[in-house]
């Protein structure tokens, strides 16, 4: 621990305008699941890539102000709220936690995470939750094209509107849009919503805080014609 | 990779801090392109006077020539501006064109352009970018992917009087427009791809279109990955390609608005903390001018 590194209460408070980054991820990596530093805040990230990437043990993690790439990568556990916006790939990869964006987040958000809740209270830019394998994600506000891309599993939440091409390829995964779709994927269509999905929903909506009602969104997922290739489906990929 | 900044001064009282504001951000953003960078920037100008930004190759004596042809110069390391009357235009440009070693690197009432290889840092240091004021810039920093580390391989590329362009990404079908571009009677100095892209909109200007009629057909013609910052008399225009391969971050605040491949880039301006920050939507032409 460093003499920069104060601990004022239970928070370590870690200046970015003071110290490498390096030794952040490193003291963030570095922490045993039961350890009593459980609160960490992050200081001038002034949109610095790969911020708090890799965390297994159970802390908090707040970053003050916008982050760069790559933001809380492969978190294992941690709840990471940055109180800004986020640059590609925010949560990516993520296994379990929450990743809580305050402002917009940028591409390929929760990209190929395979649990943990993202909650991104702006919008999120093109290729929200790409190949995502089990996260849930939920969007306050729009989110770009191609969303959902090649998702196999997880939840995704947008309570705005989607962009073009929403669920493109999609293996499984539940979608859920309030607003409008511009258009759908290949393979992408309207379901039912079942009692089931109507829980789930209502349960992201509540963890994320959102006053939506599940009544009023959309459940969208995959026809399940291009999980093999067909010669008859050729105009569809 | 390839970096872009851009700020457009909305509060003329940051004019004097144009060049240093535009410095710290080309610097920011080495890290998306060490190989080059180069700047355009645009200053008052003064009414009836045109300028060219000239690149002298090493030895030239550029002051001499200046002084013979009665022109202002001012040296800029290996770049010199020179200025005159407007009416002189076409005179200066054919005296300037009898000499192999200089190219006009750019022309117009307010804009001058510079560029170079090197450390983005190193180039903003030799050319005197942060002592340099002016209403808007734009730059770049280079990675190259598709041709040599040059001079003339660094951005901006000039697209007409008062224009250029800046690129980051790579064009696909660059040679295929090269061609007609060349049946067209437009000139190429290098086999970069955003040559092409600034002479495409070279050529679309020369047809009577507008910059952002040129921007939308350009959406139709070029194929690949891109973010294009156009700077322009009187501010710049932003193009992202449909799919949005390449990154950008826009800031606006009551004094500018900035653009920036990175948020890390923007995040030394005045008061960044309560602008307003988003990413450009793709395919969508976007505009930030003043009144002319």
């Amino acid at each position: 621990m460093s003499a920069l590194q104060k601990t004022l209460l239970d928070a370590v408070i870690f200046d970015l305008a003071q110290e490498e980054l390096r030794s952040l991820n490193a003291a963030l990596q570095g922490l045993e699941d039961k350890t009593n530093r459980t609160e960490w805040n992050v200081l001038n990230p002034r949109g610095a890539h790969a911020i708090a990437v890799g965390v297994t043990a159970t802390v908090s993690i707040t970053i003050a102000g916008h982050a760069g790439y790559y933001c809380a990568g492969m978190n294992d556990g941690a709840s990471i709220t940055i109180q800004g916006n986020a640059g590609t790939g925010v949560a990516e990869n993520m296994m379990s936690g929450l990743v809580h964006v305050k402002g917009d987040a940028s591409q390929s958000a929760g990209a190929t995470a395979h649990g943990g809740l993202l909650i991104i209270d702006g919008n999120a830019a093109a290729r929200c939750g790409i190949s995502m394998k089990g996260v849930d994600i939920v969007v306050k506000g729009n989110a770009g094209h191609m969303s959902a891309f090649m998702a196999q599993s997880g939840n995704l939440v947008i309570c705005g509107d989607a962009g073009e091409a929403l669920g493109d390829s999609l293996y499984e995964a539940r979608l859920f849009v309030k607003g409008e779709v511009k258009s759908l994927g290949a393979d992408c269509e309207v379901k039912e919503m079942s009692a089931e999905d109507k829980e789930i929903l209502a349960g992201l909506l509540e963890q994320a805080g959102c006053s939506e009602k599940p009544e009023e969104f959309t459940r969208y997922g995959s026809a399940r014609k291009l999980y093999h290739f067909h010669v008859d489906n050729a105009g569809a990929y | 990779m390839c970096g872009i900044a851009g700020l457009f001064l909305k509060n003329a009282r940051l004019e004097p801090e144009l060049g240093r504001l535009l410095s710290g951000m080309l610097t920011v953003l080495t890290d998306r392109g060490p190989d080059s960078a180069g700047f355009a920037i645009y200053g008052q100008g003064v009414a009836g006077q045109r300028k060219f930004t000239l690149r002298a190759k090493p030895g030239f004596d550029v002051q001499a020539l200046a002084a013979g042809l009665g022109l202002v110069c001012v040296a800029h390391d290996d770049h010199a501006v020179v200025s005159f009357a407007a009416e002189r235009e076409a005179e200066v440009r054919a005296a300037l064109a009898q000499h192999a070693e200089i190219t006009i690197v750019a022309s117009g009432a307010r804009m001058e352009l510079f560029k170079g290889t090197g450390l983005p840092e190193d180039v903003a240091k030799r050319f005197g970018l942060a002592g340099m004021s002016g209403s808007h810039a734009i730059g770049h920093t280079r990675m190259a992917t598709e041709s040599a580390v040059t001079t003339e391989g660094a951005h901006p590329f000039s697209t007409g009087a008062d224009q250029c362009l800046v690129h980051n990404g790579s064009l696909s079908n660059h040679n295929d427009v090269r061609r007609i571009l060349i049946r067209e009677g437009i000139s190429f100095a290098t086999q970069n791809d955003t040559e092409v892209a600034a002479g495409f909109l070279s050529h679309q200007l020369r047809e009577g279109k507008k910059l952002d009629e040129a921007l939308h057909n350009a959406l139709d013609r070029l194929d690949g990955f891109y973010t294009f910052v156009v700077g322009t008399e009187n501010g710049f225009g932003v193009l992202r390609d449909p799919v949005a391969c390449k990154p950008a971050v826009m800031a606006e605040t009551d004094d500018y608005v900035a653009f920036g491949s990175e948020y890390r880039a923007l995040a030394d301006l005045p008061g960044i903390e309560g602008a307003k920050l988003f990413e450009p939507e793709p395919g969508q032409v976007y505009f930030w001018e003043r009144a002319a």
